[in-house]
């Protein structure tokens, strides 16, 4: 058995069975290392860090909004305020979130494998990411942007704030995504311990494999369209700017060409996690594999033509908007099927309602509520009227933060105790759960309501007649808020006196719990082989039939 | 909240109808039909959340572990399930696609005797001008329409987008600079309602708000025959609000989004680029055709062109409106 506190006398050769953790000291050691787990520590201390950020300016906002008149801020101060929420979260925190850090921390030890096929490439595309963040911590300093995270020209290409180093910000971290996803796409084509057929790939595996590709397929557009608007924006050729001859329309295109995608790039890992955590901790089977690991990737490709169901009222022609409309729909049914799927697993399961499963049904309920409010949306007469409303900001972050994050969390929870050794309090975990899931629906719910009635998205001054949705709203979110110290709180706690975890706390059976937690250096001992599903737990009574 | 409030298809009226508690009043031909959908999507979106929701909280609780030494079921899936949650969801959407799709033509295609009307978005005014009347106005005037009777605003932008918005009609366009886009609506009843700018377009977005006063046809040819155009001068004053410029220069000396007007007329302005210009009729004349030209110290430039939006006649009146503001 190898030790998990492997100190070492120094000058000697380093012990390979010792902890990753501990392995070598030094800060060096960890910014220049080639393990794919330190540099998913290090890219989940990064992510939590940008959505500390990203989360205070969404609280700055919410404080604002307590009140119909301006209180705190001017309105171009407010509407930093916001860019600085929406583009932080989504650049810096959604779209790294899950794969870079759970992804790079486990895609190799549920492969059974020592890495992932490029090292090398591995910490450079976190050095991009950092060189990213600086870009945007940059404009931050240097006094802000006001375009929102979406940059729609000609007002990003005509206001004087900083929109420059942000397109760099958002252009570099794009080169970030796609190395990570062209080293997981090669890592899980290549790389597989011996007997690991697809069929037998946890559907975590299933999950990054598609957002990878969408990642190296679509992350090229999005990097083209802010450098031409650098290019706009620096020589004053017409490109998307009308006063110059452009096209503002074009510049949606291109972008939601991107960002729609990059959605399914936010949710496809959540969903990932999700299949791993209801099986596992239903102890059962995961219902209906091929359905869920097809449509992850059925969604991948669809969700390259649906862009135009963001621009219902932007000008685009009536037939485009038609076509848009319907091929939406089509992403509907394969989420409908996930959906179906995960709660099909607990039937005839024995359900621990530990903090990882209340995430796991925490994020059932608000993707349900996410999805189905897509639904309207979807509907062309009734987008019409719901457009740039609350009603909008309410269905993304029913989506992108209930269930991103929700996944997120679940995840964080359930791989805690393999990445850390350390168990957390789960009493607190689950008071967490409670408080983040009732503040997460009083921000949001409220904001469906006031959306339906009218209130439109990006104000800073709002009717008095919304004031009763937006106050419930902003204590929600601060409701929220405390949720997620608590987390934070009792995780941080566990590193210092937290339990020992052992080897597999969970009786799971995919392959990253055959190591030790925290698991050795170079992850196994000799070569693992697969020879049997990620779901074939030790309880399923077979003679049952 | 009653029922009723909640099913509003229950009470469809020629009238304009109260909100529910969902949607805002309805105002418009289109409000009804939209509402409509809503309710018929959201009826079935509840239907579906509390089966899956349901399931879920049953099953966890039927099948919560209290030993943690229970045998599972061996259950991997099902086709002929998966067949069925594939198929009849699929069937449902379709029909709301269909809904959709037919009220949002009917809203793409406006009648050949509708009353036109042109709208300019600008940082941060809307302005109507009635082509067949002669009439232009903006500011807080509002937007004028007769009641039961097709409308259809042509809309453009002459700076950033923005986005015209009647919660009430239902009715909602993005407005484009170089470009037009179009709304057509038939509203119902008669009364106020409230327009919004929904495209995000800068520091005083939220506060690019106007009204549409609906009016019986016959008061509406009456408001008409006291707003046509006559041959007599150009006001200055009403030019100044109707065109927006009130939004972003006082006339009392307070600084907005650009200085205040009050008392420039005469001065010597400080420009971005260090040197000083004294403020006489051709500066003015430059500053609202141009205002790119010469930017005034300590501010953004900020201001929409004018050029192409206003003849010699309204410029020399606007000019002589600043030369009063003392
Ligand atoms: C979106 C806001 C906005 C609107 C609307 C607007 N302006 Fe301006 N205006 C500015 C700003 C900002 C400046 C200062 C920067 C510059 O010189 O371009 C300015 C400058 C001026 C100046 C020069 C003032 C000085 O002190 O030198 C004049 C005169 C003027 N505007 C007149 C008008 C008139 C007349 C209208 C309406 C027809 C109008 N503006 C509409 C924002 C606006
Ligand atoms: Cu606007
Ligand atoms: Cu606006």
């Amino acid at each position: 058995m190898s030790s998990t506190t492997g100190d070492l006398a120094p000058g000697h050769e380093h012990d390979h069975h010792a902890s990753y953790l501990t392995a070598t000291k030094g800060v060096a050691s960890w910014l220049f290392t080639l393990d794919h787990k330190r540099i998913g520590v290090m890219y989940l201390v990064a992510i939590l860090t940008f959505f500390l950020i990203g989360g205070l300016a969404a609280l700055g906002v919410r404080a604002e909004l307590f009140t119909p008149e301006p209180d705190l801020f001017t309105g171009s101060q407010y509407n930093r305020w916001f860019t600085v929420h929406g583009a932080v979260m989504v650049f810096l925190v959604l779209v790294p979130s899950i794969p870079a850090s759970l992804g790079n921390f486990f895609l190799p030890l549920m492969l059974g494998q020592k890495d992932v096929a490029f090292p090398r490439l591995n910490l450079l595309s976190f050095h991009i990411y950092i060189l990213g963040a600086l870009f945007l911590i940059y404009t931050l300093i240097s006094g802000g942007v006001e375009t929102g995270w979406t940059f729609y020209t000609p007002y990003s290409s005509t206001t004087d704030s900083s929109v420059i180093s942000a397109l760099m910000g958002a252009f570099t971290l794009g080169f970030s995504s796609i190395l990570t996803g062209i080293n997981f796409i090669v890592t899980i084509h290549k790389m597989r311990a011996p007997g690991m057929t697809w069929r037998k790939m946890p559907l975590f595996l299933w999950g990054t494999y598609a957002t990878s590709l969408i990642q190296v397929l679509a992350t090229p557009v999005i990097a083209v369209t802010l450098f031409l608007l650098m290019f706009e924006r620096t020589f004053h050729i017409g490109i998307f700017d009308p006063a110059l001859g452009g096209d503002p329309v074009l510049f949606q295109h291109f972008f939601w060409f991107y960002s729609h995608p990059v959605v399914y790039v936010m949710i496809l890992p959540a969903f990932g996690v999700i299949s791993e955590t209801v099986s596992i901790h239903s102890r059962k089977h995961i219902f209906g594999y091929m359905a869920i690991a097809a449509s992850s990737v059925a969604i991948a490709f669809i969700g390259f033509l649906v862009w135009g169901h963001h621009m219902f009222v932007s000008g685009q022609s009536e037939l485009s908007g038609t076509i848009f409309s319907l091929i939406t729909f089509g992403v509907a049914v394969p989420t409908a099927i996930k959906v179906f799927s995960w709660v099909g697993t607990m039937y005839g399961g024995a359900i621990r309602l530990n903090s990882v499963m209340l995430y796991t049904l925490a994020f059932l309920f608000i993707f349900t509520i996410g999805g189905l409010t897509g639904l309207f949306l979807a509907v062309l007469a009734v987008d019409v009227h719901m457009h740039d409303t609350y009603f909008v900001v309410a269905h993304f972050h029913y989506v992108m933060m209930g269930g991103t994050l929700m996944g997120f969390i679940a995840g964080i929870h359930h791989w805690w105790p393999k990445m850390t050794g350390k168990m957390y309090n789960e009493k607190l975990a689950k008071f967490g759960c409670l408080v983040v899931f009732t503040g997460f629906n009083l921000t949001f719910f409220t904001q469906f309501v006031m959306g339906a009635r009218g209130m439109p998205r990006r104000y800073h001054e709002y009717l008095p007649e919304f004031q009763l949705w937006h106050q419930l709203s902003t204590i929600g979110a601060f409701t929220l808020a405390a949720g997620l110290f608590i987390t934070l709180g009792y995780l941080l706690l566990s590193l210092k006196n937290g339990e020992k975890a052992s080897k597999n706390p969970w009786g799971a059976k995919s392959l990253e719990w055959e190591t030790e937690s925290p698991p050795i250096e170079h992850n196994f001992v000799g070569q693992v082989v697969c020879d049997h599903g990620p779901y074939d737990f030790d309880e399923i009574d077979y003679s049952r039939g | 909240m009653t029922l009723a409030s909640l099913l509003p298809f229950l009470a469809a009226s020629e009238a304009r109808a109260e909100g529910t508690f969902w949607m805002p009043e309805q105002a418009s031909t289109f409000a009804e039909e939209v509402d409509w959908i809503y309710y018929f999507i959201y009826w079935i979106d509840v239907l579906f959340f509390f089966l899956v929701i349901g399931a879920m909280v049953y099953f966890a609780i039927r099948y919560r572990a209290k030993t943690g030494k229970e045998r599972t079921s061996p259950l991997k899936g099902s086709h002929s399930l998966e067949l069925a949650w594939s198929a009849i969801p699929g069937l449902i959407l379709l029909s709301f696609f269909w809904f959709g799709f037919q009220t949002y033509m009917d809203m793409q295609v406006p009648p050949k005797d509708a009353l036109n009307i042109r709208v300019t978005g600008q940082k941060w005014n809307w302005s109507f001008e009635y082509p067949d009347y002669g009439i232009r106005q903006g500011g807080d005037q509002g937007l004028v329409v007769p009641s039961g009777q097709p409308v259809m605003l042509t809309m453009s932008s002459v700076d950033v987008l923005h986005s015209f918005y009647i919660p009430d009609f239902r009715v909602k366009k993005d407005v484009v600079p170089n470009r037009y886009s179009t709304i057509w609506f038939e509203a119902k009843g008669t009364g106020d309602h409230q327009v919004f700018c929904t495209e995000y377009c800068g520091d005083d977005h939220s506060r690019m708000l106007t009204k549409v006063h609906v009016m019986e046809p016959a008061k509406f040819r009456e408001w008409v025959r006291d707003n046509k155009a006559d041959d007599g001068p150009v006001d200055g004053q009403s030019l100044f609000s109707s065109m927006g410029c009130i939004g972003c220069h006082s006339i009392d000396g307070s600084k907005l989004v650009g200085p205040s007007l009050k008392g420039k007329y005469g001065t010597d302005e400080q420009l971005t680029d260090g040197s000083t210009v004294a403020i006489d009729d051709n500066y003015i004349r430059e500053s609202i055709m141009v205002p790119g030209a010469k930017v005034v110290a300590g501010y953004a430039p900020q201001m929409p062109p004018y050029q192409g939006r206003l003849n010699d006649e309204e410029v020399n009146a606007l000019i002589d409106y600043i030369k009063t503001l003392k």
